[in-house]
C-alpha cells in the first residue's frame, strides 16, 4: 500500500468520525431546541416548588417556551423564588398563571404556563402573581386517608 | 533462639521484597511521566511531518474501524433489547431512545470503544516498538542521531489519540443506529417519540461533549501506556510478549478507574444542573 492510498483512508476515516460528532451533536443531542438567544427573565413565587430543577422546561400549551434560570429560598416570605427565561417571541399577558407540572405520573417537573385575559403583557423582570405549588404526593395521601377515615367513621353515629 | 532469628530473618526478606516492589513501581511511573513530557516537548518532528502520524492514524484508527463499528452495532442493539425489556414494564417504552442514546454517548461509547481500543492498537503499538528495541532498531537511530522518540514514538502517540475520540463517536453512532434498527424496525417502537425524546433528553454540553472528554482521556492513557511499555520493554521475546500483556491490562484498568474519577467530576448526581 502506498502512501496516497493511506491519506485517502485516513481522510476517508476522519470524515467519518467527524460526521458521527455532527450526528451525535445534532440528531442526537438537542442543539436546535430553544436556543433562543433573546430572552426575558420573569420572577415567580410559590410556597413549595416540589422537585423542579434549574434548565427544566417551562411550557405553555405543551410547547416549551423558555427554562428555568433560577430558584432561590425567600427569607422573609418563606417562598421558593423562581426565575424563568422566557424567549422573546412568546408573549404573555400580566395575569397569567404558572404551574409546578410533573410530565407524566413519575416524570420530571416543569412549570406551566396559562395565558390569562390581561391587555398588558409581561416585561423583563416581572412577577407572575397568580401561581400554583407543585402537587406533594404525601399530602395528597394524607387527605385522602382523612378523608376515607371520616367516611367510615360518620355511618357508625348513626 | 535460632528459630526465632531465622523467622526474622525470613519476614525481613518479605519486607525488603515489598519496599523494593513499590520502589521499582514508583521509578517507572516516575520515568513513565517524564518520557510523556520528554515526548510532547519533542512532537514537532512528528506534527511537521504529519504524514508519519498520517500513517500511524491509518494503523490505528482505520484498521480498528471494523471491530468498533461491528461492536457498537452490536451493543446497540443488546442496550435496545435489554432496555425495552425493562422498559415496557413500566409503561416507558418510548424512552428507550434516551436510554440507548444517554448509556452510549456517557459510559458505553469512550470506555468499550477505549477498551477495544486497548486491545486492538494498543498491543500492537507496544509489540511494535519492543520488537525495534529487541532488533537493535532503536539503538541504531540513536547511533544515527536519529532521536527514537520523536521519529518512532511521537507519531505513534499523536495517532492513537486523534483516532481515539473520533473512535469512540463512531461507537456512539453506530449504536444509537443499532439500538434504532432493533427499537423501532424490530420491536415497533414509534420512531418519532424514539427521537424526540432522545433529543429533548441528550445535552450538547453536559453529555456528548463529556463524552467526547473522556473518550480523549482514554486515548491519551492507552496510547501513552502502550508506547511506554514498548519503550521500557526487555528487549527479549519474552519481554516483549510480557510488555504487550501489561499494555492491554494496564490500559483497561486505567480506562475504568479514570472513567469512575471522570464521571464523578461530570455526573455529580445530578445536582450540579
Amino acid at each position: 500500500m502506498n502512501r496516497s492510498t493511506i491519506d485517502l483512508w485516513v481522510g476517508v476515516f476522519v470524515v467519518l468520525g467527524i460526521g458521527a460528532l455532527l450526528f451525535l451533536a445534532l440528531k442526537v443531542g438537542n442543539l436546535a431546541t430553544f436556543s433562543d438567544n433573546q430572552t426575558y427573565l420573569v420572577q415567580a413565587r410559590f410556597a413549595n416548588i416540589g422537585g423542579l430543577k434549574v434548565r427544566a422546561p417551562i411550557k405553555s400549551a405543551g410547547v416549551v417556551v423558555g427554562r428555568v434560570a433560577d430558584i432561590r429560598f425567600d427569607n422573609e416570605t418563606y417562598e421558593a423564588l423562581v426565575s424563568m427565561t422566557l424567549g422573546t417571541s412568546y408573549q404573555f399577558p400580566r395575569d397569567t398563571t404558572a404551574k409546578i407540572l410533573t410530565s407524566g405520573i413519575l416524570g420530571e417537573q416543569y412549570i406551566g404556563l396559562e395565558a390569562g385575559g390581561d391587555g398588558v403583557m409581561l416585561k423583563n423582570g416581572d412577577r407572575v402573581r397568580l401561581t400554583q405549588s407543585a402537587v406533594v404526593l404525601e399530602n395528597l395521601i394524607s387527605q385522602f386517608l382523612f378523608n376515607k377515615a371520616a367516611e367510615t367513621k360518620e355511618p357508625e353515629k348513626q | 533462639m535460632q528459630q526465632l532469628e531465622q523467622l526474622r530473618e525470613h519476614a525481613r526478606g518479605r519486607l525488603e521484597r515489598l519496599g523494593n516492589t513499590v520502589t521499582s513501581q514508583v521509578w517507572r511511573l516516575g520515568f513513565a511521566s517524564r518520557f510523556l513530557f520528554y515526548l510532547v516537548m519533542h512532537s514537532a518532528t512528528a506534527l511537521r511531518r504529519f504524514r508519519l502520524t498520517v500513517a500511524e492514524i491509518y494503523f490505528a484508527g482505520v484498521l480498528s474501524l471494523i471491530i468498533i463499528l461491528v461492536s457498537g452495532l452490536f451493543v446497540g442493539m443488546v442496550l435496545a433489547l435489554q432496555g425495552y425489556d425493562t422498559l415496557q414494564r413500566f409503561g416507558a417504552s418510548e424512552s428507550l431512545g434516551v436510554l440507548v442514546a444517554l448509556s452510549l454517548v456517557r459510559e458505553l461509547g469512550p470506555v468499550v470503544a477505549g477498551l477495544l481500543f486497548a486491545s486492538r492498537a494498543g498491543s500492537a503499538i507496544t509489540a511494535e516498538i519492543g520488537l525495534m528495541k529487541a532488533t537493535e532498531q532503536i539503538s541504531a537511530m540513536e547511533m544515527m542521531a536519529v532521536d527514537p522518540i520523536a521519529r518512532v514514538v511521537a507519531p505513534r502517540f499523536w495517532g492513537g489519540v486523534i483516532s481515539m475520540p473520533l473512535l469512540a463517536a463512531l461507537f456512539s453512532a453506530m449504536g444509537i443506529f443499532g439500538g434504532y434498527l432493533v427499537g423501532v424496525q424490530l420491536i415497533g417502537v414509534d420512531s418519532g417519540a424514539f427521537w424526540s425524546q432522545m433529543q429533548a433528553a441528550v445535552d450538547l454540553r453536559n453529555d456528548i461533549l463529556n463524552g467526547v472528554i473522556k473518550s480523549l482521556v482514554f486515548g491519551v492513557a492507552v496510547t501513552w501506556i502502550s508506547v511506554f511499555e514498548g519503550y521500557d520493554a526487555v528487549p527479549t521475546a519474552e519481554g516483549v510478549s510480557r510488555a504487550t500483556t501489561r499494555t492491554v491490562v494496564s490500559s483497561s484498568l486505567a480506562i475504568l478507574a479514570l472513567d469512575f474519577v471522570l464521571t464523578a467530576l461530570m455526573f455529580t448526581g445530578g445536582n450540579n444542573q
